[in-house]
């Protein structure tokens, strides 16, 4: 139950999402009580993105990442070179353990009284801990280590946790999208983990709730062609290096949005009806990178010459991880909630880990003006995605709805990606989809009624 | 009995050129608060680099590590005149809507300092601090340094052929950058 308003009287989560109509209460967006039980109900809960394991390539290397509204120290062990995540809150009196955005660490002091943790997050040391009127045979043992995340994924390359134990195992967590981020994180020549990211996060605030560009942001093929219209009215669509392509051999492909209401999982698809990998038509500006990228197409098409691809990354378009990890070939965007109506935006951006430097130039300048709050295309989607927040959250405002019903009962099972619903490719099913899974870890007393999934229980088709 | 002494030729040109240097750098500043952006883009350089690095939070001596490279990371900017000048084709089209309706900046430059002087060369360090109004509250701002090199040029009196713009910003508060500095 959530309290909305005492005039108001109390209300089931379920009574905030209509299937029949196909919309939303605005609540969802704008009520800080929801709020704090996604905080515990989701980010406790769910599999998070911290970061690539490119960031931190020796032992004792560690980047400060986010889970949810806290910070977690992401280091690689001095001793087994594994690589852990820790909050980043001290065990004494809870004083922030780390605050350096990365660095290489002997060892992590707490700046208050000296609780001093090794790189495995053991507690090693406290301050006056051999002094005869201090600690004594109360001194902290094993037990005050750094509070570590239950679960740890090294999914090639890609560094993911979750705070809680019950949790399914990461591949299980993606269920269908397993073969689909696999498929993003390889470089373009289709080897296994051949990405690395250019440092450091880029990181802004984002004066909305997290769930606006969170969970509708991906898939929202309405949006491009009205918000987007400045970069197209100025040319930009022709400045972004991957842009002027050419035509190539048409490729058999089909083109849709999908979204799994089972796992909350879902955006653009591609189907690629035959084995092989599409031409390469890109055309960059800058001198030698299509040879580069057209050599390794055709690696890649030899590898796949009986393989069918993935159906996303690399032309297929990009997908989000839920809750809120969008994915692409070249790009990851996650947002971190701070509160009702602010939230924090982080990107990594990929590049082949052993292309030429004229080539990774290219890509990171590439990336660097399309991305974020100083990029060509998302500062557009920043202002709507800014201005949904305080135009839903009058008195008057949130009492109405929104619309999630573009597409609405034509979604339809497909054996290509066993449970998950295809859609036209400018509906909204991938946003239906994440509400419905949305739903389910609201309602939920634990993962036990989260995994396996129980369609008939949690989840319908809307 | 005070005398007045000759002031000497190169002391009244370094004064000179200060003068020259400072009335530049607020020239441009007064055309990106006048809107009159295709104006500003006239005083640069074809070659110039527009850089602006993130910065990290880095333990005391860790130095090397605060800034990103324009070489290998991810910068707020890093980029020529072109990339300078689609910027401001975009928010001139009308429909950039951070920038729609537009906003109300004031850059505000100050601590003018020569740095050096090589042939036509000069490097010169300055200070903002700009202040972005709109709609009816949101405010956005920024506070910090930049390092330049101007070559003199006879048609501007000079051409910004470098900036490294270092912004006393960790995480990027506002949500969009839609000016220049
Ligand atoms: S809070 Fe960290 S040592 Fe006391
Ligand atoms: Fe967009």
């Amino acid at each position: 139950m959530v309290t909305i308003l005492r005039a108001r009287g109390d209300r089931s989560i379920r009574s905030f999402i209509d299937y029949e109509r196909g919309t939303i209460s605005r609540e969802l967006y704008v009520h800080p009580d929801i709020f704090e039980q996604e905080m515990e109900q989701i980010f406790q809960r769910c599999w998070l993105f911290l970061g690539h394991e490119s960031q931190i390539p020796n032992p004792g290397d560690f980047i400060v990442s986010r889970m949810g509204t806290e910070e977690v120290i992401v280091v690689r062990d001095r001793k087994d070179k594994q690589i852990r995540a820790f909050l980043n809150s001290c065990r004494h009196r809870g004083m922030k353990v780390c605050r350096y955005d990365q660095g290489n660490n002997l060892v992590f002091t707490c700046p208050f009284h000296a609780w001093t943790y090794d790189t495995a997050g053991k507690l090693v040391g406290v301050g006056y801990g051999n002094h005869p009127e201090a600690y004594g045979d109360t001194r902290p043992g094993d037990q005050w280590g750094l509070a570590q995340v239950a679960q740890f994924k090294n999914f090639h390359g890609s560094l993911w946790a979750t705070w809680d134990p019950k949790a399914p195992s990461f591949e299980d967590y993606l269920g269908p999208f397993t073969a689909s981020l696999r498929h993003c994180l390889q470089s373009s020549d289709g080897e296994d983990g051949g990405l690395e990211m250019f440092t450091p996060f880029q990181r802004h605030r984002l004066p909305t709730n997290w769930k606006v560009p969170g969970f509708t942001s991906v898939t929202d093929g309405t949006h491009a062609a009205m918000t987007h219209r400045s970069a197209a009215a100025a040319g930009l669509h022709e400045d972004r290096g991957q842009g002027k392509a050419k035509p190539g051999t048409p490729f058999p492909r089909e083109m849709y949005a999908i979204g799994d209401h089972n796992l909350g999982h879902g955006g653009q698809c591609t189907f690629y009806n035959q084995p092989g990998v599409p031409d390469y038509t890109d055309e960059w500006f800058e001198p030698g990178v299509d040879d580069y990228f057209r050599e390794t197409a055709g690696r890649k098409a030899q590898l796949y010459a009986n393989r069918v691809l993935a159906p996303h990354g690399w032309g297929g378009g990009h997908f989000a991880i839920f809750p809120c990890v969008m994915v692409d070939s070249w790009r990851i965007r996650w947002y971190h909630p701070h509160e009702t109506g602010m939230v924090e935006r982080w990107t990594l951006c990929g590049v082949d880990k052993n292309a030429p430097k004229h080539v990774k130039n290219a890509v990171r300048h590439y990336v660097q003006r399309y991305n974020g709050p100083t990029g060509f295309f998302e500062s557009d989607d920043m202002e709507n995605w800014n201005y949904v927040y305080p135009a839903s959250r009058g008195v008057r405002a949130r009492k109405l709805d929104y619309f999630f019903a573009n597409g609405l009962g034509h979604g339809k099972y497909d054996d290509r990606l066993p449970g998950v619903v295809v859609n036209g490719a400018y509906t909204e099913e991938a946003q239906r989809a994440r509400f419905s899974r949305w739903l389910a870890f609201m309602e939920a007393k634990s993962w036990d009624d989260l995994y396996p999934v129980n369609t008939s229980k949690n989840h319908r088709i809307w | 009995m005070l005398e007045l002494t000759t002031v000497d030729t190169a002391s009244l040109q370094r004064v000179i050129l200060q003068h020259d240097v400072e009335q530049f750098l607020y020239k441009e500043a007064r055309l990106l608060d006048e809107r009159r952006l295709e104006e500003w883009l006239e005083l640069l350089a074809e070659e110039l680099h527009y850089w602006m690095p993130m910065r990290r939070n880095i333990k005391f001596g860790d130095w090397d590590l605060e800034f990103t490279s324009h070489e290998t990371e991810i910068n707020w900017f890093d980029e020529g005149k072109d990339v300078l000048a689609g910027r401001i084709r975009q928010i001139n089209t009308g429909v950039h809507w951070p920038e729609e309706p537009v906003s109300r900046f004031e850059h505000i430059i100050s601590n003018v300092e020569l740095v050096g002087v090589e042939g036509d060369e000069i490097s010169v360090n300055s200070k903002f601090f700009c202040y972005q109004n709109r709609l009816q509250d949101e405010v956005n701002q920024w506070v910090g340094r930049r390092e330049d090199l101007l070559r003199r040029d006879p048609a501007t009196k000079f051409k910004l052929v470098k900036r490294k713009i270092i912004l006393a910003q960790n995480v990027m508060l506002p949500k969009v950058v839609n000016t220049f500095f």
